[in-house]
């Protein structure tokens, strides 16, 4: 790359040729406020805040779009900027309308940073939005269109997503962005993570967060998903990556959780039932690729638009599902609890997840459990969803808060028995790459007979967007791929008569990077973030011990006492999947 | 036939855009004819979408010829290029079958789409012809680089094709077309010379009025509000003049209908031009001119908007503003 010096604000820079003055600007320390720039996304250069000072040009240039050149001298800050920056904002707050209080940004908000900056007056005009509409992404999201400032992030992130449910239309003469139902919503959330003025959030985020606890009849269990140890500190202003798996626990049991598990556990079991599947189908050669089908967003991706792929999806639950399903029916057994007064709560990375729990398909008959104690008469009509609620990541975050509980000041504690324990292979499924890797350990261990294995796959690590690997299963080549956004899982069904034809196991995440960017996580998401996250749970796995999801002995105790038939293994461990219109 | 030196011709000639922009017309072709490519496009803008300026609409009806002639030294002169001629759906129409019969054998196609304001700015034309979004495109990289379906791409407006031809045919003085257009007598589009000043334009065909008068001159919308004692200078822009009389033209309403009009036209893809143009028209339709909001939604515009047309949209503003109050 080409080095070239250039000047901002008077200080001396050497430069990449090629990059952009906001790039430039931001690794050398200098803030240039930017709205609907997101480093995801391409350069759109709509919103006009960006601007700076290029000496020898008229104009305001903006610098998110435009390049540095040799010699270049650039302002970032001066009256003239400033005023420009102020009216255009101005503009922008008059199609937004603030509610600050219950926002996903938090008060961590760059629209309100800068209307201190650069002293607005936000009621300049009237509220051109007010009375725009709030729309319902089934149970998992929601817009309201109120607040949008039309930077289309959004609409770009959905179409790449390869959704495009989020499309611009003009109304009366101005743009508006509206949903389509003729393209579905799969409810990735990364809408929510792209935009900046908080027009898209969770269902509930801010409304039912306390539900599960008011009931004190209710035996409440938490548990939360491996994504959301190493991001939910963000929230607390710590660094991504900070591992806070102990402190999560201390927290939830300070709200009243009667107990709390972890959802790396169920991983765990998630992982045997997937393993065991793919042996199964590489042996018999059948339905292969198969699907990783963990990610709800990718499961109705292809339930609602590759519907004739469904068959490529391993029909194991997914982690928290599963350890819903072994809590309402082996443990509540155990402990003697009607499985009509537990009440299960995950925390999860996710708003897909919102939406997986209404499932039809993943309600358990309670008399499928061995559950003699339950006093309860059930019907067909009474099964149960194995898990109650969902709550996102920045949810329970704002849960703590409000409970004046800081996850940077209590101490740690374990999670309970028998499910607190986990793998770790269980605890970085929360990364693109985890899941096939604890897959492959376990498939490994499984043929290997006893020998000693391969534990890590470092070809399947990491934040590209498509990973494949060749791996030698006892003599055998077995090819795997690992997509995250689903403009890479795309490339691999079109594909799939092509180079991706002798496939074995593929695993995708709609989010990119996986669950640690998923539409649930704390704002803001991107790339140097979603590393740092990954990173954090890799960590945790180096320093685990029990490095192989069917070695965790909470699993192999239910395997001995429960999930000993096929037929049961069935009801509490795999699920369907049917073509699906919206 | 053809003149192997008529890139060094225009810039001798200094022949620069007649769209509007101005831009010296011989630095697109050489940068287009450059540019390392496998194809390459040259397209001729007719869309001709700002009310009352209707001299491509003159030239295409009297002189199409000339136009095909420039089209045609342009794909001699820029390897392996073909080209597309941009017309509004009336344009198209009207001229279809005259320029058919010219274009014949040679690798020039019509297209067709609804003219509008915007078609103006090259890029949104690229957008509509590879059926994409009509709103400009973030620049660099510019048409040169990459323009139609990614191939360098050189757009010029018909006006300037009809002038290259000339000046291949060294029949070139020096003139441009105007269209005259309001309270005149004679209505029309007439060619002068491009040093004339607004004044003797007027003059000289017989439309300088006898009341008392403002003009709109660049473009019946985006054009530069101008009064009677600024007439001793050449136009800038494009070659239109609008005449007003003063004594029954309501500065406000004649505003009003720029707003209406340019909220219609406008893509809303930036803050300055989707927000701003609504608050004009907002503050407008009630009457109301709040100068200090005004003043700075029309700076922000200038300064700020993302495209040559959103900035142009302060001119007529900010002129009539200091002139017509």
């Amino acid at each position: 790359m080409k080095k070239i010096n250039i000047t901002i604000d008077g200080k001396k820079i050497i430069a990449d040729e090629g990059q952009t003055i906001l790039e430039v600007a931001a690794e050398n320390g200098i803030q240039i406020p930017s709205l609907c720039y997101h480093p995801d996304l391409s350069v759109k250069a709509n919103c006009r805040i960006c601007i700076v000072s290029v000496k020898g040009l008229t104009s305001p240039q903006t610098a998110c779009s435009t390049k540095v050149q040799k010699g270049m001298e650039i302002t970032t800050e001066s009256p003239e900027i400033a005023k420009l920056r102020k009216i255009n904002l101005e503009l922008i707050f008059s199609q937004h309308k603030e509610e600050c209080a219950d926002c996903v940004w938090n008060f961590n908000c760059q629209l309100l940073e800068l209307s201190k900056k650069y002293k607005l007056q936000i009621t300049r005009f009237s509220d051109r939005k007010s009375g725009f509409p709030i729309y319902n992404f089934g149970p998992a999201l929601q817009f309201d269109s109120s607040k949008c400032i039309d930077c289309r992030n959004c609409v770009e992130v959905c179409h790449k997503q390869q959704v495009g449910h989020l499309q611009i239309v003009s109304k009366n003469n101005l743009q508006e962005i509206i949903p389509n139902d003729k393209n579905p919503c799969i409810f990735c959330g990364q809408c929510i993570i792209h935009c900046p003025a908080g027009a898209f959030e969770g269902v509930g985020e801010f409304e039912e967060i306390e539900t599960p606890l008011a009931d004190k009849n209710k035996v409440v269990v938490f548990q939360f998903a491996p994504a959301i140890r190493t991001t939910i500190g963000e929230e607390f202003n710590l660094p991504p990556g900070e591992d806070l798996t102990g402190q999560i626990v201390a927290g939830l049991k300070q709200l009243g959780a009667n107990y709390v598990f972890d959802v790396s556990c169920g991983a765990d079991f998630t992982t045997l039932e997937e393993a065991t599947e793919s042996l199964e189908r590489i042996r018999k050669n059948e339905n292969l690729p198969l699907f990783s089908s963990c990610c709800p967003a990718w499961v109705r991706f292809i339930e609602v638009y590759y519907p004739q792929l469904i068959p490529h999806l391993t029909t194991a639950r997914s982690p928290h599902v599963i350890l819903g399903s072994i809590l309402k029916s082996y443990w509540a057994t155990k402990y003697q609890i009607d499985p009509v007064n537990l009440v299960v709560v995950s925390i999860m990375p996710c708003v897909a997840k919102k939406y997986e729990i209404t499932r039809d398909e993943l309600r358990i008959h309670p008399t499928e459990s061995i559950a003699a104690n339950a006093p309860t008469l059930f019907g067909e009509a009474d099964r149960i969803p194995p898990v109650d609620y969902v709550l996102t990541t920045r949810e329970l975050a704002k849960l703590f808060k409000k409970h004046k509980i800081d996850l940077t000041k209590i101490d740690p504690t374990p999670a309970d028995d028998p499910f607190g324990n986990y793998s770790g292979a269980g605890v970085i499924y929360g990364a693109s790459g985890g899941v096939m890797e604890s897959a492959l350990r376990t498939a490994f261990s499984l043929v290997s007979g006893g020998q000693k294995i391969q534990i890590e796959f470092q070809e399947v690590r990491g934040q590209k967007g498509l990973k494949t690997a060749q791996v030698d299963l006892n003599g055998k080549k077995i090819k795997v791929a690992v997509a995250n956004g689903l403009e890479n899982a795309v490339k691999i069904i079109q594909g799939l008569n092509k180079e991706y034809k002798d496939y074995a196991c593929i695993e995708v995440m709609a989010c990119p990077g996986g669950c640690i960017g998923g539409g649930g996580q704390p704002l803001p998401t991107n790339a140097s973030v979603r590393k740092a996250r990954a990173e954090g749970l890799y960590k945790i796995d180096e320093k685990k011990e029990l490095k192989m999801a069917h070695e965790n002995p909470a699993l192999k105790k239910v395997h001995e006492e429960f999930l000993t038939t096929e037929e049961i293994k069935q009801k509490i461990c795999h699920t369907y999947y049917s073509a699906k219109n919206n | 036939m053809f003149d192997k030196g008529i890139i060094a011709k225009l810039k001798q000639k200094g022949l620069t855009g007649r769209g509007g922009a101005g831009f010296p017309t011989w630095q697109k072709w050489e940068a287009v004819k450059n540019i390392q490519a496998d194809k390459r496009y040259i397209v001729c803008n007719a869309s001709e979408g700002e009310p009352f300026i209707l001299k491509d609409k003159y030239i295409l009806e009297n002189y199409p010829e000339e136009v095909i002639y420039g089209l045609k030294i342009a794909l001699k002169a820029i390897p392996k290029s073909e080209a597309i001629i941009y017309l509004n759906e009336f344009y198209y129409q009207q001229f279809k079958n005259k320029l058919e019969k010219l274009i014949a054998a040679s690798p020039i196609t019509l297209f067709s789409k609804p003219g509008g304001y915007l078609k103006g700015e090259e890029t949104t034309l690229l957008n509509i012809i590879e059926g994409e979004k009509a709103e400009p495109r973030v620049k660099p990289p510019y048409p040169t680089e990459k323009g139609l379906w990614g191939k360098p791409t050189l757009i010029n407006n018909v006006e300037t094709f009809y002038w290259i031809s000339k000046i291949a045919k060294n029949e070139y003085q020096g003139h441009r077309f105007y269209s005259i257009e309001g309270e005149v007598k004679n209505r029309g589009v007439f060619e002068l010379p491009e040093t004339y000043t607004i004044k003797q334009i007027l003059e000289q065909t017989g439309n300088y009025p006898n009341f008392s008068f403002f003009l709109q001159v660049g473009g019946g919308a985006s054009g530069a509000i101008m009064t009677p004692n600024e007439l001793d200078q050449p136009i800038k822009g494009a070659g239109a003049i609008l005449v007003f009389n003063k004594q029954n033209t309501d500065p406000l309403q004649l505003m009003a209908g720029w707003a209406e009009f340019f909220i219609r036209e406008n893509c809303d893809q930036c803050t300055p031009c989707r927000e701003g143009v609504y608050r004009l028209k907002e503050a407008l339709a009630k009457g109301e001119i709040k100068k200090e909001a005004i003043d700075e939604v029309l700076l922000a515009l200038e300064k700020t908007s993302f495209c040559p047309l959103g900035k142009s949209i302060s001119t007529p503003f900010k002129t009539a503003l200091q002139k017509l109050f």
